[in-house]
């Protein structure tokens, strides 16, 4: 009976832990990080929102002010540009080639307009953003033509006899063709239409050796035709088009002027009226604009900004009241 | 129902390829099953298949509104993740099979001895073992190095407990020679495998010329099995007789069933609310859908809708719906709080807050998936002893035949008196102490520096052999079935001729031994009160050993009576048969022996009582007062007696003292009696209900059994009123049944304990708390959550459980909020595009928006603290909102989707006007609307975490 040590002395064997008090990975598993707590006292919150209404009062008004220096001439043109016979029935006059379209209308300049100022167009009602829509364009194909055969997504307008369409898919098939002209008195408003889509479309988006090929060939006619002869890179208007909009009223940059519109000028627009929204119901408006540092008109964010703001002194200034009154 | 084993068998015997080999696969796949194994289970779960199905839709490029990668990716990932995590375990499981079954191993075949490989070991091979051998397989020990036959086992891997335990081989094979061995043959008759691993009926027969033609019953002392170490011992032999996954250790693996926290439910129950959400959705945009489009899209003529619909043309919007919506429950959600949920276990692992500076034994989260309810405790049912007390057994004070000793000064060894008696060699004291010093199963060990070690498997019986020794009466060796004890000066012999072991029915435990000096046959007995009192001999008076018992259980301490009785030769032949016939009887053994000790341990004459104290840990009642306050119930279950359970209550704040607190008994042996009284206590409680007094019912085991049976409902309303409970003399099965009655009454539970007898109400509590004590580790594996000491419940509950509740209630919200941020604003868009289901986002932002954007960051919620530890540890009412349930239910979720919902109206009104006409580009607005709802929720996460 000889029994020389226990086995129980292995699991005694002290595991010794390494204390390694000052560093990250310790505070971390000790879940001792430093943390910063702010506690809501009263003045910290009455001080917080006065701070932030005093932050956006002024950007609100700045903002707003900036929107307001935009002069802005919108001309809605869709059911005047219909002959009296074709009141009643817009849509057989659009859709019969045959019939004139031209049209004009005169615009009047209310306030001096500094140069360049944007002509766009406007299309209400008009969902370039329903699904089928959407998806119906070849990225591939914009940028490698007719070697790109990744033209699944261009369903329904994919080809045409046989034939791959260039540019496919519903959305260059619909392109809009209304084309307007600037005659202010008697001397023709120059209207540039170069540089009107993204640098970045044209560069590496469009090809710059892809031709447009057996377009609008089919039976059923969409919207413009484009020149076999440019390459789709120098085709802003389709590049334009492309960009498709989020929402179901947009506008599009149809071109810029660049000279100075005086107050009481009066402006005469030849247009041509070809593209279809009456089946729709859709408008058509011709938007001369020009900008500021923010862009086009637009009060929402002025106001916005003044409405938080202004909501956020009230706010301070009730909580003051409470404060004073209730002291805690 | 039985299985032969034929020692030493060769290919001609009956059962040769009968039974398995010894082959140890604990794999769950095979490499040709793996992948179909495993997808199946992974689509077991609802949110899987769910996905799947989002999955397949999205193939279909006509309704898809993303690309099908933004599904697929993550998809693909998750399932990689787990399928990865599975593989690997098993592949590990596979390595160490291997390497178990690859060890060489010496066995006997055609009388030589061979070495071959452990999984080629067959039913009745004779195994050879050396000092320090893992076992292969469970074998009936025939020979070992010491001529007694004894050798000794480490069973740590098998049941966690570190002693050393003897194993000795059976009666029928002693004095075989080493030579002899290698020949041996002959019949083990035993039953088909089972997982108990404390019990072997079986019986041995060894053929001619082994002697005797005798049937030798055998027990699991005369077994050595699988996973043990052979230790102290140079050589073993055996016999195989379950081999492979039939060994004893095979048969009780298994998976234990996951534990779903209340969260993870609650989870699962607003997941499947926000699913119908969906459905709603679907179908009114759906239907919306179809009808604009006939009413209005086909006048577009540039949408170009064909004039003949398809057949599934009318499901391919409110497809495309399911699609857009789809995202709205979070694919991140379960792959984030997998993630959290392990940090959160490994920062229970790395608190040092909680580790015992004593052992050095940090806190262990073997659970990693609960940590959250720990938050949610509404009950903690502990176990007494090594749970509350120390179980570090210190014997104090005894009274022997009538004298107290030790009373004054508080231990009988520093007792004037009972030193003098000692010396003087009064026969009452000397019978007193001889019984504390052989009637166990303790075994000296004599260590290197020549001090005596006690290894013994009972912490009392520790405590009466170290008194003893103290008193002078020092076992000094136990060399096989002989006993050597040094008394003063004097040595004294003592042969044991048989040893009634304890069982927890019979709660004694006796000896037969024979005095070497004049021949005499004595009985020693040891056991509660209750169990050796009545067995006195009618002319002694108990009485005074009963005050005994009950003075000492006053004061908390822990009573054993001592008894003894001399035996005439013949009665002990008599019975000594009977006892043998009862050991090797196949059926009901335990019952058949227990009956024939009976019939020994009578006429007892009492010679005194012991009382061992049981120190209360540090810190515990501090801890039951701090979680008192934080509105959790205590229950206490124990194996111990009704006075010392009140005893150590008191002391730990378990139950006020009389003015304040009420102590109601529901006792009776009938059931007429017990239903009584359990009607009464009803009554006490409901008309105290609302009374500040602290009010707790003390139930014994037998009236527990009693009220389980026939009284289940109104011990269930007594369950729900009580906040405080003792229950005594509960056995292990009463114990989950307790647990069981709390759970079906929809509490959330937490059972603590350390010992053997508690695994079974651990497993079944909602969160089993094991405590890595001194009986073992037992309760520590079967557990999900070790700590060192029970006073680190405070800081598990309080500190990691709120904190964990906290975060996950955040988190899973959060995840929820998001996704539904952005599927609102889809479901906004598609009014103004035509309600066609277009997506507003591209797919790669709505992929990083999913991943990087949203779900990383938040991770740093894990590191939230709303309160600092010290608040919460001070103020545990907090812990309130928790175990209400107050951060995640249906009503903060409802907040949440409100604030989701706002939160789309304000980012999409914002980036419509914002960007109206000449600006209005899809993509544009997509990446502001993005933008937009990337700094709000950011915005929303520095605001929750504090």
């Amino acid at each position: 009976m000889e029994i020389a040590s226990g086995p129980s002395t292995d699991l005694s064997a002290a595991r010794t832990i390494p204390i390694d008090s000052s560093s990250i990975l310790y505070e971390f598993k000790q879940q001792n990080l430093p943390a910063c707590k702010p506690v809501l006292k009263p003045s910290y919150v009455i001080t917080t929102f006065l701070l932030l209404g005093f932050i956006f009062l002024p950007i609100g008004l700045t903002t707003l002010c900036a929107s307001r220096t935009v002069v802005e001439i919108v001309d809605r043109y869709d059911s005047e540009c219909v002959p009296g016979a074709f009141r009643g029935n817009k849509v057989s006059f659009i859709k019969d080639s045959s019939l004139p379209k031209n049209c004009s209308r005169i615009l009047k300049v209310r306030k001096h307009m500094k140069a360049p100022i944007y002509i766009y167009y406007q299309l209400d009602n008009y969902y370039q953003n329903h699904r089928r829509y959407v998806k119906s364009r070849s990225d591939q194909q914009l940028l490698h033509g007719l070697k790109s055969s990744n033209t699944g997504s261009c369903e329904p307008e994919e080809s045409n006899n046989g034939l791959p369409v260039v540019p496919c898919g519903l959305i260059a098939w619909s392109l809009f063709n209304d084309t307007y002209t600037l005659i202010r008195g008697t001397k023709k408003l120059s209207i540039n239409r170069k540089n009107i889509a993204w640098k970045s479309d044209r560069d590496s988006k469009f090809g710059k050796q892809v031709y447009p090929h057996n377009f609008q060939n089919g039976t059923l006619i969409g919207g413009g035709k484009l020149d076999p002869n440019i390459p789709l890179s120098d085709q802003e208007d389709l590049i334009v088009w492309m960009r498709t909009a989020a929402f179901p009223s947009f506008r599009k940059l149809y071109g810029r002027i660049e000279e100075d519109l005086k107050a009481d000028d009066v402006i005469v627009v030849h247009l041509m009226n070809n593209y279809n929204t009456y089946s729709f119901g859709g408008k058509k408006k011709l938007v001369l604009s020009t900008s500021s540092w923010l862009g086009g008109r637009n009060d929402f964010l002025g106001v916005a900004y003044i409405s938080v703001g202004g909501s956020s002194i009230i706010l301070s200034i009730v909580f003051l009241l409470f404060h004073i009154k209730i002291p805690r | 129902m039985k299985r032969f084993v034929y020692i030493n068998d060769d290919e001609s015997s009956p059962t040769h390829g009968l039974y398995c080999d010894n082959r140890i696969s604990n794999r769950k796949y095979t490499l040709f099953n793996f992948l179909p194994k495993n997808l199946m289970e992974q689509f077991s779960r609802f949110m899987n298949q769910y996905f799947l199905l989002i999955a397949c839709l999205q193939l279909w490029s006509l309704i898809t509104p993303v690309n099908p990668a933004s599904t697929w990716g993550p998809l693909i990932f998750i399932f990689a993740v787990s399928a990865t995590k599975e593989a690997w375990d098993d592949y590990n499981r596979y390595l160490s099979d291997k390497t178990a079954n690859e060890k060489q191993v010496w066995i006997v075949r055609k009388g030589i001895k061979q070495h071959i490989q452990a999984q080629d070991i067959c039913v009745g091979n004779l195994v050879w073992l050396r000092e320090n051998d893992e076992v292969p397989c469970d074998l009936v020990l025939i020979g070992t190095s010491d001529p007694q036959g004894l050798c000794y086992v480490e069973t740590a891997a098998l049941d966690g407990e570190i002693d050393l335990k003897t194993r000795v081989i059976p009666s029928a094979c002693t004095g075989i020679d080493f030579e002899l061995l290698h020949k041996i043959k002959g019949v083990i008759e035993c039953p088909n495998p089972d997982k108990d691993i404390r019990r072997l009926d079986a019986n041995l027969r060894l053929f001619p010329p082994f002697i005797d033609n005798d049937v030798c019953p055998l027990t699991i002392k005369n077994t050595i099995l699988q996973s043990c170490y052979l230790r102290n011992t140079e050589w073993a032999c055996g016999v195989a007789v379950y081999t492979g996954n039939e060994t004893k250790l095979g048969m009780s693996r298994g998976i234990p069933e996951p534990k779903l926290t209340a969260m993870d439910a609650m989870i699962d129950k607003l997941t499947g609310a926000i699913f119908v959400f969906q459905i709603v959705v679907v179908i009114v945009l759906g239907i919306a859908g179809n009808v604009w489009k006939d009413t209005e899209a086909r006048k577009q003529w540039y949408v170009l809708y064909p004039d003949n619909d398809p057949w599934y043309e009318l499901l391919v919007i409110p497809l495309r719906f399911e699609l857009l919506c789809s995202i709205m429950i979070p694919i991140s959600i379960k792959v984030s709080l997998d993630l959290v949920k392990s940090l959160y276990a490994k920062f229970i692992d790395w608190d040092r807050e909680m580790i015992d500076l004593e052992t050095d034994t940090p806190s262990h989260a073997t659970n990693t998936a609960i940590s959250e309810d720990l938050g949610q405790v509404e009950y903690i049912l502990t176990d007494k002893t090594g749970t509350l007390t120390e179980n570090k057994m210190v014997f104090k004070i005894c009274c022997i035949s009538g004298n107290f000793y030790g009373n004054e000064v508080g231990d009988a060894s520093k007792d004037k008196r009972l030193l003098n008696a000692i010396s003087s060699g009064s026969p009452d004291v000397v019978r007193f102490l001889t019984v504390m010093a052989i009637c166990n199963t303790v075994i000296p060990v004599r260590s290197k520096t020549g001090d005596i070690v006690y290894k013994a498997q009972s912490q009392d019986e520790d405590a009466l052999v170290h008194a003893a020794a103290k008193l002078n009466m020092v076992l000094t060796n136990k060399n096989g079935n002989i006993l050597e004890l040094r008394f003063n000066t004097l040595a004294i012999q003592y042969e044991v001729l048989e040893t009634l072991e304890f069982t927890s029915d019979r709660k004694r435990m006796s000896v037969v031994v024979r005095d070497c000096q004049n021949g005499n046959i004595l009985l020693l007995s040891k056991g509660a009160d209750e169990a050796i009192l009545p067995c006195a001999s009618a002319g002694q008076q108990t009485r005074i050993f009963n005050e005994a018992v009950e003075q000492y259980s006053q004061l908390g301490l822990r009573t054993l009576c001592l008894a003894w009785r001399e035996l005439k030769e013949d009665e002990y032949e008599e019975w000594s048969f009977m006892f043998r016939e009862a050991n090797s009887t196949l059926v009901d053994r335990e019952w058949r022996i227990a009956e024939v000790c009976q019939r020994l341990e009578k006429d007892l004459e009492v010679l005194g009582v012991t009382a061992i104290e049981d120190r209360l840990q540090d810190g515990v009642p501090e801890t039951i007062y701090t979680l008192r306050k934080a509105g959790i119930n205590f229950w206490m279950l124990t194996g111990d007696k009704q006075n010392t359970a009140i005893q150590i209550a008191l002391s730990c704040n378990f139950i006020s003292p009389e003015p304040k607190g009420q102590l109601l008994l529901i006792d009776g042996k009938t059931e007429e009696e017990v239903g009584r009284s359990l009607e009464r206590v009803l009554l006490t409680m409901r008309t105290t209900a609302s009374e500040p007094k602290d009010v707790a019912f003390v139930i014994d085991g037998w009236a527990l059994e009693i009220a389980l049976k026939h009284y289940w409902k109104a011990f269930t309303e007594l369950a729900i009123l009580s906040r405080t409970a003792i229950c005594c003399r509960v056995t292990p099965s009463q114990k989950a049944q307790l647990v069981q009655i709390l759970k079906s009454c929809d509490y959330r539970t937490l059972a603590i304990g350390d010992g053997g007898n508690d695994v079974r109400m651990i497993q079944q509590a909602d969160i089993g708390v094991g405590i890595s004590g001194r009986e073992g580790l037992q309760a520590a594996r079967a557990a999900d959550y070790s700590i060192g000491r029970f006073r680190f419940l405070r800081r598990l509950i309080l500190v990691h459980g709120r904190y964990s509740y906290n975060r996950t209630a955040f988190l899973s919200q959060y995840s929820f909020y998001k996704s539904l941020l952005i599927c609102f604003i889809q479901i906004f868009f598609s009014f103004i595009s035509g309600v066609s289901g277009t997506s507003l986002f591209n797919s790669v932002s709505l992929m990083a928006y999913n991943v990087f954007y949203t779900s990383i960051p938040v991770l740093v919620s894990v590191l939230d603290k709303d309160l600092s530890e010290e608040t919460v540890m001070q103020h545990p009412q907090i812990l309130f909102y928790c175990q209400a349930g107050r951060l995640l239910n249906p009503s903060t979720f409802a907040g949440w989707f409100g604030r989701s919902l706002f939160h789309a109206v304000v980012v999409f009104v914002i980036s419509i006007h914002a960007y109206a006409f000449e600006k209005s580009e899809m993509e544009e607005v997509g990446m502001v609307a993005l933008s937009g709802c990337i700094w709000l929720q950011a915005f929303v996460v520095t605001l929750e975490t504090k």
